[in-house]
């Protein structure tokens, strides 16, 4: 019988801690997609964050770090300035990335390090059981915004892909979502760009997911998918926020 | 043979470096230590190797993570407030086991504290420096000379051992200029087959990590780590005793600066009839014991523990000597150098009002 699906190489053949109706996996996915179609899983080098993809490293087949909470820009940097003929990606969460790591993401993305960001936006803290993050949405209640998110009190939601797109050593910037099969194709069109530009050395480039949490959001997967619909594409709006490689053409 | 050249301490920082074959720098720039980034910026490009100034202390360190898991060598350098800065990241590169040099040029605290000389950082980095189970091998030259030698042993020791290194000087070191010679000496590189540099062909991926969730595998990495930690203790421990050959009057402990300033007053004294010794810790952690075990019983006086400091390695010093000795401390800070005359006259007090 002929096999229409399989697992990608770039992803090993074991379970994953992720809850039910998660979108880490298909966005798992995609970069494994990715890696193998570019043929790059030899000399590919990921970076795990602190957050709920902490054990990215178990499931990606490339060889893996895992980086301190947030730091996974500055570890990609020392291993793509050292070993600058390998393919660096980091894969963070938006506390690791919009919060406590947003040192190392500006610096990264404003001196142009070659390396690929993988920025998975799900407006909450996950592993730690669903507190607020910088890009939880206004009213949104979680456990520390439990009467709602109060931008007097906690500031806005933080645009991550519009605000490294002000910066000139950025190459890609773009934000995907993964709710519906057509933008889960949009997604992977993304993150293979992001790919192909380290690969020609064209600098750093950074795809933002906009990804659901049933688990802390209270939903089942299929009104987390709604919600995500409903409320984070009108203020994360989708789209490709800086292409360098288009501006030149 | 190489030749002697005068050069400024943190300037043979770097070069020092990069004869260990260091390919990967990572720095932020802090007094009384910033020629170290300056000197690094200048030569390495041009010996197509990696100079980085890193947005922050901590990401410097991190950058040294990542590197120092592709298997490079790698270092960075920074001084008492960026190395507070450093401390996450040296507990995750002592979780992970792996190699690299990290140099602390000390200068006055707590807080911001002063760019002036101080020993001060000894507690945060002979404690381990970051949270959790870990050691870290701390060596102190008392010389350019020994700065020198000792950086380019401090990346062996450390890919020896699979773990964080430091040399800690204080700024009068990182400032000064001696001549200094570059000795001919052979790398001692190891294959490095746990890093993780790209499959290649390799069957199973490699994994740089600290993380264990379960209880029974972190304890069990802990105890791997201790079973280094005491080898580490045996193998490296490094120490000067000097004028202690007969009985003394009085034994100094110091190392570093103050080392030197004691050599001084040992030779004041002894124009008095006064017959000092000194033990000059170089390994500060491991804390050289030994060097009390052979000496304890020519001192009549015990020991006098004199730092840049408001009294800290004096703690390991009465730890060592469980009171079977006097221990007293005499110690300068906020980047004030203690005076000979001074600890001279603190020996006096200690032996009784010998004027």
């Amino acid at each position: 019988m002929a096999v229409v699906f399989d697992r990608p190489k770039a992803l090993l053949d074991v379970s994953t801690h992720y809850c039910p109706g998660c979108t880490h996996g298909i966005i798992h996915r995609l970069v494994a997609e990715v890696i193998d179609e570019l043929g790059i899983i030899d000399k590919t080098i990921g970076v795990a964050p602190v957050g709920c993809s902490v054990l990215a490293y178990n499931y990606f087949a490339c060889d893996m770090f895992e980086a301190a909470h947030g730091r996974a820009p500055a570890c990609a940097t020392g291993i793509k300035r050292t070993n600058p003929d390998k393919v660096v990606f980091t894969y963070q969460g938006d506390g690791d990335l919009a919060s406590i790591g947003t040192a190392e993401i500006v610096h990264a993305a404003n001196r142009g390090e070659n390396i690929t960001t993988i920025f998975v936006n799900n407006c909450i803290y996950g592993m730690t059981g669903g507190q607020m993050a910088p890009t939880t949405l206004i009213g949104q209640v979680t456990e520390t915004s439990p009467y709602g998110r109060d931008a007097k009190s906690t500031g806005y939601p933080i645009r991550i892909a519009e605000m490294l797109s002000t910066l000139e050593g950025a190459t890609y910037i773009a934000r995907v979502s993964v709710d519906t099969v057509p933008n889960v194709m949009k997604a992977k069109q993304a993150i293979k760009k992001a790919f192909q530009i380290q690969l020609e050395g064209k600098g750093f480039a950074l795809v933002e997911v906009l990804s659901i949490c049933p688990t802390n959001w209270g939903l089942s997967p299929l009104e987390a998918m709604d919600w995500l619909r409903a409320n984070m594409i009108p203020y994360y709006s989708l789209g490709v926020k800086k292409d360098k490689t288009e501006e030149v053409k | 043979m190489g030749e002697k050249v005068l050069m400024k301490g943190n300037e043979a920082i770097g070069e020092a470096a990069i004869r260990a074959n260091c390919k990967g720098f990572f720095g932020y720039p802090i007094t009384p230590q910033t020629e170290v980034s300056a000197y690094m910026a200048k030569k390495m490009p041009k010996i197509d190797r990696v100079f980085l100034q890193a947005e922050s202390e901590v990401a410097a360190i991190n950058m040294v993570y990542g590197a120092a898991g592709t298997g490079v060598r790698c270092m960075t350098s920074s001084s008492s407030p960026g190395i507070s800065l450093k401390a996450e990241g040296v507990s995750y590169i002592a979780g992970a086991e792996l190699p690299c040099v990290i140099i602390d040029i000390v200068r006055g605290g707590p807080g911001l504290g002063s760019i002036q000389p101080a020993q001060s950082d000894y507690h945060q980095v002979t404690k381990g420096l970051g949270h959790g189970d870990y050691n870290m091998p701390v060596f102190a030259p008392a010389s350019i000379q020994e700065m020198v030698d000792l950086i380019m042993d401090a990346f062996d020791v450390a890919d020896e051992y699979r773990n964080p290194v430091m040399v800690m000087g204080d700024g009068m070191l990182g400032q000064m200029m001696e001549p200094v010679e570059f000795k001919e000496r052979e790398l001692k590189e190891p294959v490095k087959p746990w890093a993780a540099n790209g499959l290649a062909g390799r069957a199973e991926h490699n994994v740089i990590n600290s993380l264990y969730l379960s209880p029974e595998a972190l304890e069990l990495h802990n105890i791997h780590l201790q079973k280094k930690f005491k080898a580490m203790k045996e193998n490296l421990v490094r120490y000067e005793l000097f004028n202690c050959d007969d009985d003394c009057d009085l034994i100094f402990v110091a190392y570093g600066t103050t080392a030197r300033i004691c050599k001084s007053v040992i030779s004041y004294a002894a124009k008095d009839g006064i017959k000092l010794g000194l033990v000059r810790p170089i390994s500060l952690w491991p804390f050289p014991v030994e060097a009390f075990d052979k000496t304890i019983a020519k001192t009549k006086h015990g020991y006098l523990s004199v730092e840049m400091s408001c009294g800290q390695m004096v703690d390991d010093v009465r730890a060592v000597v469980m009171g079977k000795k006097p221990v007293e401390f005499y110690g300068r800070s906020g980047g004030m150098i203690p005076e000979p005359m001074d600890i001279y006259d603190k020996v006096k007090e200690i032996m009784g009002g010998v004027k």
